[in-house]
Parts: structure tokens; sequence; C-alpha cells
């Protein structure tokens, strides 16, 4: 079978915020870019499932030139070759863009299954994968735990919310937005590095017209709902103040 | 009008309908709200909803909506949204609503802003705050393109509590929609619970919860004697639990348990929003983590930012002192 991944690439989980001159979005000068995590987790997925029926993995992504580090990542840890949608207005992009330009480039692809992370690490949109369903006017299926493929079957397990699940079937093609810990990544080995150095990643160009669905007035820190006290000092002092805090004053030891 | 699309399963109201009855309230600024509720028998939930002081309430039923699936959903409420015309379709950001609002968005060619906290008129325009960065950061955003524009909240940024009640019930209108068979492509089995519930962290009153800055599991063992000193529960972050480093029931979230505990204590945890609404209720909250912009200190009474290997066993022979 062959199955499509979409990965976006995010700045990285100790990134410290900070915000270009006119506060719509990050300075990206001084950003370390990772995979996404939960599409991580969609790459692995594809991967066993490829091991488990055979077939191919495409990774795909879109964004500026830079994305190609999470590409080729994808191709070291067993991918078999990427699309990249690379345009610089990419990089601030709304779901809605995103998933029209993907949508527009994995059309004429081949695809039995698409996966991609439930949502992602920068916007939190939690919408692509859906989108993208609805635009290759295809069935999917939300926030995945398991995948089962059964000839041209699908049976997955979608994650309800306080501790619930629920099996669903459904034809193949679909789309899957995966959870993440569906699985244990693997990561790239020093063989897999340099098999992906041979690796096709093709890029495609965004359409002329883009058609943004929202537009940021402003980016800030979060306002905070409460004031928090800090404690000061060295880790024993600041845990005795601590202790005598909760006695005292809290009183909830 | 503004159209809040409630939340219903086996008859019973979603109690984050009520937020966005609220929310609807709040934002009208005079246009008229009206709540729909979608489903193959809503008669008590669209009776509970005509309680809110709305316009109206739209019973939209159809037997292919139980179980729910998202294209039987899609089609149902396309339906009952296009002659309403509304300026808002407003949904609280259950994993219901993710698996479908995107959908409807697409189909009606729609902006759809999700996961909003808060809300400001400037004008003539709604901005709608949004975490992004997992909560790094807020951004107000304004959708674009014609109307009506989804919007979902986040689950408890707005209180249901205060909703506008009316005296007289508010009418209800029953609306039929149409179904083909074959538009449903998606074949749902019954719901069910993994992992036994043994551990109910909803009724601990004291909580230490560990996320990913403890490392690795055999770093556990430090935070299990913090919570043995305080007499907690331990309790844990998603990450925590997907590695396996405990077990799946002890994991607090929008996944997991929600808890209210008198003190909940947070050590190496970021505060993803998905941690956050699992434990914003507790009464007391502190935050043991070495990084001072964390979005956990922006819920917590007290913080201590420092390397948690050195202060949570301060802080447990603190305890003991």
């Amino acid at each position: 079978m062959t199955i499509g991944v979409c990965i976006k690439q995010v700045p990285a989980r100790d990134w410290q915020p900070r915000l270009n001159e006119a506060h719509s979005w990050i300075r990206d000068v001084d950003v370390a870019y990772e995979m996404n995590e939960p599409d991580a987790y969609a790459l692995e997925e594809a991967l066993r499932l490829k091991e488990k029926h055979g077939g191919e993995v495409v990774a795909c992504s879109a964004g500026p030139a830079r994305v190609t580090q999470v590409l080729r990542e994808a191709l070291a840890r067993g991918a078999d070759r990427a699309i990249h949608v690379e345009d610089d207005r990419l990089a601030d992009a709304d779901a809605g863009v995103v998933a029209d330009v993907l949508a527009l480039a994995m059309k004429h692809e081949p695809f039995d299954l698409i996966l991609t992370g439930l949502q992602s690490d920068d916007q939190g949109s939690a919408q692509t994968g859906v989108l993208l369903a609805a635009h290759l006017g295809i069935p999917h299926a939300t926030i995945i735990m398991d995948v089962q493929v059964d000839g041209r079957t699908l049976r997955v397990k979608r994650e309800l919310e306080g501790g619930w699940f629920q099996w669903i079937a459904m034809g193949l093609p679909a789309v899957l937005t995966i959870q993440s810990g569906i699985n244990q990544l693997r990561y790239a080995t020093l063989k897999g590095i340099m098999a992906a150095r041979k690796k096709e990643i093709r890029s495609v160009a965004a359409p002329p017209r883009l058609e943004p669905r929202q537009k940021i007035v402003s980016l800030y820190a979060p306002e905070k709902t409460k004031k928090t006290e800090l404690i000061e000092g060295t880790p024993a002092e600041a845990a005795r103040t601590l202790v005598k805090k909760l006695r005292d004053e809290a009183r909830v030891i | 009008m503004i159209l809040v699309v409630g939340e219903a399963r086996g008859g019973n109201l979603n109690r984050s309908s009520w937020e966005a009855v609220a929310a609807a309230q709040q934002l009208a600024g005079g246009e008229p709200v009206a709540v729909a509720v979608l489903g193959a028998n809503v008669a008590a939930a669209a009776a509970e909803l005509a309680h809110a002081q709305v316009a109206e309430v739209i019973a939209v039923e159809n037997p292919a909506l139980d179980p729910y699936t998202p294209d039987g959903y899609v089609v149902a409420l396309q339906q009952t949204v296009e002659p309403l015309d509304p300026s808002i379709v407003l949904l609280a950001h259950t994993y219901q609503t993710r698996d479908y609002a995107p959908t409807i968005a697409a189909r009606m060619a729609r902006a759809l802003v999700t996961d909003v906290i808060r809300f400001r008129v400037v004008g003539e325009e709604r901005r709608f705050a949004r975490p992004m960065f997992q909560g790094k950061l807020t951004a107000d955003v304004v959708p674009l393109g014609p109307r009506p524009h989804f919007v979902t909240l986040q689950v408890g940024a707005f209180r249901a509590d205060q909703a506008a009640r009316a005296a007289q019930p508010a009418p209800i209108r029953s609306l039929s929609v149409q179904l083909e068979p074959g538009a449903i492509r998606q074949q749902p089995e019954a719901p069910f619970q993994e992992a036994r519930q043994a551990v109910d962290l909803s009724q601990a009153s004291r909580i230490v919860s560990v996320g990913r800055g403890i490392k690795e599991a055999a770093n556990i063992g430090l935070v299990q004697r913090l919570a043995d000193a305080l007499g907690a529960e331990l309790a844990a972050s998603r990450p925590i639990c997907d590695a396996g480093w405990l077990p799946m029931e002890r994991q607090v979230g929008s996944s997991g348990q929600t808890v209210a505990p008198k003190l909940y204590l947070a050590v190496g945890i970021s505060g993803a929003i998905q941690h956050l609404v699992g434990m914003k209720g507790a009464s007391t909250i502190v935050a043991i983590n070495k990084d001072p912009d964390a979005p956990i200190f922006e819920v917590a009474d007290y913080g201590v930012v420092g390397d948690l290997f050195e202060v949570v066993p301060a802080l447990t022979a603190a305890l003991k002192e």
C-alpha cells in the first residue's frame, strides 16, 4: 500500500518564544526546528504498516526551504520519498492554507492511506488532516491509537475523552490523525541517514494565490490567570519556605 | 444570529454546551442566539437547553445520527446552518467537535478558528484569543472570508454557570434532516474503557504529578518518595504514560482524568493545554520547573524555578523535618 504522511516542522520543544517586530509571528532567525511530535508518531505508524503490508511511505510537508530538514529526517527513518510544497509564504500559514496546498500536491498520488499528527505543536489548530480528507473527498477518523488494515478495509481505535475508546471501520483510501503514544518511535540509524541522501525530495510550487482563513492580529505572552508566588533561594531554602507556606498559608498539608 | 451547537451523547448534554451558550450570550451584542443539538433523540437535551436565555432551540433529529459519525453530523449540521445564515457558529472544542468541525468548514468553504479561550470586540471586528506554540504564546486572530465563521471554544475557558437563563423556556423547533444511507462512510462500534480505573484520582485530596522533566523511568522513584511524604497520589502528564513509565490510569489531562484536589504539585510538567484542562480546578497548585516561562506557572499559586533533581529531594526532606 502507498501511505502518505504529512509532517510539519515546528520550533523545538525547548525554544524560548521571541516575537517579530510587528508581534504578528515569531522571530524565526533564532529558532531551532524539529519534527512535530504527533507527526513523528504518524510516520512511525506508516513505517510499521509498510513493514507489515509492503508498499511505500511518502513524507509530505508544506513550508519554506528549511522544511527539507524534517523531510530528510523522515527519509532517514525509512520513508521512501518525499514531496515538499515549497514557499516562504507557508512559514506562518494557517491550517486552511496548509491543507489546500497539501491537497493539490497529494491528489495525484495513489495514496491508500494518509496519516498525520492530531495537531501541530506550533499553531495547534487540529484541522489539517480533517480538512485534507474533505478536499480529497475521502473518509477520515481522528485521534487514533491503533490502525489495522485488512485488504481494503480499515479498522482504527479512536480515543474519546476521559479514558474511553471506540473502534471504527471504514474503507480505503482514508485520512487518519494519529495520537502521540500510539507506538514507540524509532530513530534514524547511520545507515538510514546515508540512504536518505539518495532518496528523492520532489519540490512542488504552491499556487500563486493562497487563501488565508484567519489573520493573526497580535501575538503575546499569555495572560496569567493566577498570580504565582515564586519561591527563591537554594533548593533546601526554597523547600523549607514552600512547606511552611503550604502548611500555614494554603493549609493543604 | 449566533448559532451554538450543543453536544449530547445518549441523550445527555455535555456540560461544555452550557459553556458555549454563555460565550454566545457574551459575544452576541444584540444578535439573537440559537442553539442546535443533533442526534437520534434529543428531546431531553433540547428541553434542558431551552432553559437558557436564547431565541430558540433546534432539535436536529435523524436515526442515522446515533451513533455519532463525522459524515452524518456534517450533512445534518450543514442543513441546519445554511437556512439560518448565522454570523458565527460556536462549538465546544471537544474530541467530537475536532472530528467534524473542519469537515463542515471545508464543505461550506468557511473559516474555522479553534481552541478559543477569550474574545474581544474591537469596532465591528470580533477577535478570538487562542493558545499557540504549546501555550507559550497567545494569538488574537480574526477569521477571514464570508460568514458564518466557525469557532470552537476550549473546554473550561468559559463558565457554564454564567449562562443567562430565562423565566420562560425558549421555543423548541424540530428539524428533520435528509441523510442518504450511503453518506456515512464510518462504521463505529460501541465505546469502551480500556484501563481498569483502579485509581480514582478525582477523589484524591493531594496529587503529585510528574512530567517530561523527569527524563527517565528510573527517576520516577524520586517523585514517588515526595508523594509518599505528602500522603499524595502519584499522577503524570501524557508523555510519561505514553512511554509506559506510569500506567495510563494515572494520566491527568484531556485524554486522562480530570482532578480537583486541595493540592496539586506539578514536577517537571511544562503545562500543555491538554494537561492544564485536567488539573486547573485544583485549589492550590505548586509547580517545580527549570523553565521560568513554562505555561504551568500561569496557573500555579506557588512556583519554584529550579532543577527538580535538587528541589524534589529537598522538599521530601523538608516535609520529614
